[in-house]
């Protein structure tokens, strides 16, 4: 009993956080710069940012995650980093030749108030930018939001810096995948290639984050956005944002520099944000769903249907990132499945929360719903009204044990077990394995208590 | 020895103030040492015949943790210990924690030792406590006593009022006490009416009231406190009176700041209306 302590009783807390349900922006800026082809990230702060930030992509990823850092003393936070930074940016492209450096700031330059590209401009006057290499930079106070504002600024950057506008149209469509796994990217990008669409995905740690082991190092693994595409988003005939909170930012940024018309949608996880997904694919550009997709559409339907009793009325409590539980919340809410407590640490707005009440609006039960709220608040509501299932990242399985509950790992970190990065949960496909998750959790459950009169042999 | 922080709105007179006061106690006989919290690093060039020496964070930044005592401390006017924290230049880095990285330095390095043998040590802090760093002298027991230097000016009287809101959080929290306010004339009028009346409000003394006279900027000009310029001059005289009055003043309190509306009926009973 890890959590003995956590009380049954709930008192209101405007100033403790507990078990917080989130972790800080330059996580998700370094995650994000890690899916442009050639990238090193950089961290303007001290060195514990930068290695808590590393070692956080290490253990979920188990990959190598290749960044630096401004490596911040006592006189760099009274004088300011510009030393240490032009002094970085020098050394990195001396010696670690990336095609981009994308610098992040921390709560300690930020509250110094450092003007990355003020020092960026210093750095290339000075002669430290080699002839088609490139500074970005994205400002991620860890006190403003969550690693998902940190990508989001980081994958705005991208367009700010890179976006060209003017031009010819082309028929490309420009994809913010949002801050999902490298496998989720993989699979975006695939139903895009069995529709005929050319995309830019950007984005994209496939290839990045979850490579093969060769035996060779490298430094800049193959995947990855390259530049010149990047460049290119500015031509693309529309983009689709996928995740608002993630995603929103970067595609609304290329609709006003490049006009690129941009559309906002959920996550594809599941069978309608799928649908939504690939319609909207088909409706910018005409193309036909092609016979392939629809035979997986198909199957996902069948498991749903074949299974229906195993879902049907059976309540979740699920803690995460605001885009996934929003798209998460309404597939499960498609399956007949209870969403009975719904807790992530980033602050997603009001607009976000209404959108979360409508998708339950038809639940029969009450639905606990807290955006800034923690684990703790989450083991509380659970303690108080039992869930059959908890979906959450690793931190929530010390919940599940406690309380004894079936639970999925899903969302970030999963530090204890491997599948994320290489298994999607988007697209049918993904939907798939996300229904048999579930159906192993409830079922082996449901095996593990059964007594010898009633365990079944064909479930 | 008796730590004093002075604090007082922009361009008042503070480090002026300080410094003339400081050498009518070296006169006196007293050891003092003055601890210059101000990026400007302007606040002992009257003690030290101009700015003579390099501050802590420069000393900081160039040997790195190597710092001695004897860098970054210099004796100035009648053996009074002058040093200056320093800081970045204006729109970078951050300043308030280059006045707490420089007085932890200077603890460290054992600056206020009871071998030194200090009977003063004097904080001169940049004008507005902007950020928690300004604030560094009169936490966890450094300064005890503070003097807020302060004219008939309403800019002035606000910032003083102001300066004691932020005298209470840390007063009630630890030792510091409010010691007076120093009025440095402005020749506006009913000033010392004025002054005295805030300083009753603020339940404090008004300690003393320096006259305005132009002997102040031709010592300046000549990188020289008056004390050491023309030790004859009346204005002389005055601030070695200050530093007899700082020398025997034992009231200290905790003050009550002023609504807005107190400090503005203040200024139209004593001031431009009256």
């Amino acid at each position: 009993m890890l959590l003995k302590h956590t009380t049954t009783k709930i008192k209101e807390r405007s100033a403790l956080t507990v078990n917080p349900a989130k972790t800080c922006q330059p996580i998700g800026a370094m995650y994000a710069a890690l899916g442009i082809h050639g990238c090193l990230p950089h961290s303007h702060g001290s060195q514990g940012c930068y290695a808590y930030h590393r070692s956080a992509l290490t253990r979920h990823y188990k990959e190598p995650v290749m960044a630096a850092t401004s490596a911040f003393t006592e006189g760099s936070s009274v004088f300011g980093g510009q030393a240490n930074l032009v002094q970085a940016i020098d050394n990195m492209f001396t010696v670690y030749k990336p095609d981009v450096i994308a610098v992040h700031t921390t709560c300690l330059s930020e509250t110094i108030g450092d003007d990355i590209p003020q020092i960026a401009s210093k750095a290339a006057a000075g002669g430290k930018v080699p002839e088609g290499k490139y500074v970005i930079h994205a400002n991620t106070p860890s006190y403003v939001g969550s690693h998902v504002t940190g990508f989001s600024n980081m994958t705005k950057a991208m367009v700010d810096y890179f976006a060209e506008p003017g031009g010819e149209k082309t028929k490309t469509v420009n994809i913010v995948p949002g801050y999902v796994e490298p496998s989720d990217m993989e699979e975006i990008k695939r139903i895009c290639a069995a529709m005929g669409i050319p995309i830019i995905m950007f984005p994209d740690t496939s290839g990045v984050l979850n490579g093969p082991l060769t035996g060779h190092f490298k430094m800049y693994p193959d995947g990855g956005v390259k530049i010149d595409a990047l460049k290119k988003t500015g031509q693309s005939m529309g983009t689709l944002a996928l995740g608002n909170l993630a995603s929103s930012a970067a595609g609304f940024a290329l609709d006003s520099k490049c006009k690129v018309p941009c559309k906002v949608l959920d996550l594809p996880i599941g069978l309608t944000g799928t649908d939504m997904f690939i319609d909207a694919l088909r409706t910018m550009t005409g193309e036909n769903v092609p016979d392939s997709l629809m035979f997986e559409r198909g199957q996902m339907m069948d498991i749903i249907s074949d299974m229906h009793q195993y879902f049907y009325g059976k309540k979740v409590g699920l803690v995460g990132d605001p885009d996934q539980l929003l798209a998460l919340t309404k597939f499960l809410v498609s399956l007949d499945m209870v969403p009975t407590h719904i807790v992530t640490g980033s602050p997603a707005g009001k607009k976000f929360e209404a959108e979360l009440r409508e998708a339950v609006k038809d639940v029969p039960c009450d639905v606990n719903i807290k955006l800034g709220g923690d684990m703790y608040l989450f083991h509380q509501w659970v303690k108080n009204d039992p869930v059959d299932l908890v979906i959450g990242n690793t931190y929530v399985k010390y919940i599940a044990k406690d309380e004894d509950i079936p639970y999925i790992r899903y969302g970030f970190p999963i530090y204890d077990r491997i599948g994320h990065s290489y298994l999607p949960t988007v697209g049918y496909r993904g939907g798939i394995m996300m229904l048999e998750k579930i159906l192993n959790a409830l079922m082996d459950r449901q095996d593990r208590d059964a007594t010898d009169v009633n365990m079944e042999l064909v479930m | 020895m008796r730590k004093i922080a002075i604090y007082g709105k922009g361009g008042i007179g503070k480090s002026t103030t300080t410094q003339n006061t400081v050498a009518g106690l070296a006169e006196m006989g007293e050891q003092v040492m003055v601890v210059g919290c101000d990026p400007k690093a302007d606040s002992t060039r009257l003690l030290l015949g101009g700015l003579a020496q390099k501050t802590v964070l420069d000393t900081l930044r160039e040997e790195g943790e190597d710092v001695e005592l004897d860098d970054v401390l210099k004796p100035g006017y009648k053996g009074v210990m002058c040093t200056e924290s320093g800081g970045p230049e204006p729109g970078v880095g951050c300043a308030g924690r280059g006045i707490i990285t420089s007085i932890n330095l200077l603890e460290q390095l054992g600056a206020y030792t009871e071998s030194k043998k200090l009977d003063y040590a004097f904080y001169d802090v940049l004008g507005d406590v902007v950020c928690g760093g300004f604030a560094m002298p009169i936490r966890e027991g450094k300064a005890e006593e503070i003097y807020i230097v302060v004219s008939g000016e309403m800019m002035a009287m606000y910032a003083a009022n102001n300066i004691c809101k932020g005298i209470v959080k840390f007063a009630e929290a630890g030792v510091v006490r409010l010691g007076g306010l120093i009025c440095n004339s402005r020749n506006v009028d009913n000033e010392k009416e004025m002054i005295e009346a805030l300083a009753d409000q603020l339940g404090t003394q008004m300690i003393h009231f320096i006259p305005r006279d132009n002997v102040v900027q031709r010592a300046e000009i000549n990188r020289k406190t008056v004390i050491d310029y023309e030790p004859e001059n009346a204005q002389a005289d005055e601030y070695r009176t200050l530093a007899k009055k700082i020398a025997a003043n034992e009231m200290r309190v905790i003050p009550t700041p002023l609504e807005i509306e107190e400090l503005e009926k203040l200024l139209i009973d004593y001031g431009i209306a009256a």
